[in-house]
């Protein structure tokens, strides 16, 4: 079977799966990002209860697989009462999981900031909230931007493991099509393809764009 | 609910610490490969053939933005569709090692591009063929600086050896999951495999930043 005869008659599958992956990628991204600020954040706190509340965190989801995690998540929470149905499973572990390093990214990217800028929000008299949200996080924020653009791209790649708890991504509908035809270099292939379109023309453009948004809007072009 | 059943830890133990072995296994046969393979892709992509540089480079980038786990399921099953048949260990460590061969030349081109331009002028100087300048001028200056890229990535590839379970080589979590449904009880495994993640990933992330210290004291950096 050519390449052409197997994508006329298999795209709708890829296709959907594609769709799957995209979504799982948005909703993980959501997660991790808003995981990542919060333990970040809580990483530089006066108080030593958070910061130890964060330090675990992020010290166990960096320590070990996705893998575990993913399963953990899906096979052994259920034995707590806690039920969720695998779609949810798949990107809150993903998401979980990005957010241990994001929060890293965060961390260093507020510690980047010039100290000049703490000292001179003080001197305004803005109060803390105020201070980090309008003169400390922009400013980080564009330090950090091109770390996480390569953390979405491992973010996507991570995705690919949600197949394993059966959601019907691109990984899982390329195993499923390879299972019943054996057409393996043209599925796996063609995932591959689609996998490596959706980082470099999807998410390296947009976070590109995002980093020159950024510096722009503060001014630091 | 919560029935931690304790004489089922210690029934499990020994058959999970032989995969533990494997994991251990998997992960320093993998990443010797990804050592010198890195080694060559980061000079291939200085070398003095632009087409070669070129190519390097995008296959480098390609394998870098597509998921390891899909990478895996090609390595394992598009051979046998054109007559070689690789067991699942072999090609475990060919889809592991390259992976990861692709982060390390980063990691090396990195160093490489740190160590300042006059040490090449002096090598020249001192009429030292190219091979030579690498083997005793370069790379010697280039490996503090990657040293904790290499590190990370040492740490990374172990925590992505549950990758391999899928194609069946029997590490921690393939071997967690036979014993999930030999006596369907998921909660005792998992948690230990997670556990031993920890127990072993932790530690290796703090003696790497001790060696790390070390090689720059060392060399009086």
């Amino acid at each position: 079977m050519t390449i052409v005869e197997f994508l006329s008659t298999y795209w709708p599958r890829l296709l959907t799966g594609t769709g799957v992956t995209i979504v799982q990628f948005f909703l993980a991204a959501f997660l991790g990002v808003a995981i990542s600020l919060v333990m970040g954040l809580l990483k530089l706190s006066p108080n030593r209860m958070l910061r130890g509340f964060a330090i675990s965190y992020i010290e166990f989801f960096r320590g070990t697989s996705l893998l575990v995690q993913l399963f953990w998540i899906f096979y052994v929470l259920p034995l707590f009462g806690v039920s969720i149905d695998k779609f949810t499973a798949g990107y809150v572990a993903v998401g979980m999981n990005i957010g241990g390093y994001g929060a890293e990214l965060v961390r260093g990217g507020i510690l980047s900031v010039r100290k000049g800028q703490w000292e001179a929000a003080l001197a305004i008299n803005l109060s803390p909230a105020k201070r980090m949200w309008r003169i400390i996080l922009p400013q980080a924020l564009v330090n950090m931007l091109p770390a996480w653009g390569n953390l979405m791209i491992e973010l996507l790649k991570a995705t690919a493991l949600v197949a394993l708890i059966s959601v019907p991504d691109l990984m899982f509908e390329a195993r499923q099509i390879n299972g019943s035809t054996f057409l393996s270099a043209q599925v796996f292939g063609t995932a591959l393809v689609i996998y490596y379109l959706l980082a470099r023309f999807m998410i390296t453009p947009f976070m590109r764009w995002l980093e020159r948004f950024m510096a722009r809007k503060l001014g630091m072009v | 609910m919560f029935d931690w059943k304790w004489d089922f830890v210690w029934e499990i133990m020994p058959r999970l610490l032989v995969a533990t072995g494997n994991t251990l296994l998997a992960a320093g046969a993998g990443y010797a490969i990804a050592i010198v393979l890195g080694l060559v892709f980061a000079l291939a992509q200085r070398g003095p053939s632009r087409l070669l540089a070129f190519v390097v480079r995008e296959l480098v980038e390609f394998i870098r933005s597509t998921p390891l786990l899909l990478q895996v399921f090609f390595v394992f099953f598009v051979g046998p569709q054109f007559g070689i048949r690789l067991s699942p260990w072999t090609s475990g460590m060919i889809a592991i090692g390259l992976h990861y061969a692709c982060y390390l030349s980063e990691v090396y081109r990195g160093g490489i591009e740190s160590v300042p331009r006059g040490q090449w002028e002096a090598s020249t100087a001192l009429n030292m063929s190219t091979i030579q300048t690498y083997r005793r001028v370069i790379i010697p200056q280039a490996i503090p600086s990657s040293l904790t890229g290499m590190g990370n990535y040492l740490v990374g590839i172990f925590k992505d050896t549950p990758m391999l379970s899928v194609i069946g080589v029997a590490e921690l979590v393939h071997t967690a999951n036979a014993i999930g449904s030999e006596h369907y009880r998921f909660l005792e495994p998992l948690t230990l495999v997670g556990l031993i993640f920890l127990a072993i990933s932790l530690p290796a992330a703090g003696l790497i930043r001790l060696l790390e210290g070390y090689v720059r004291r060392k060399l009086g950096m």
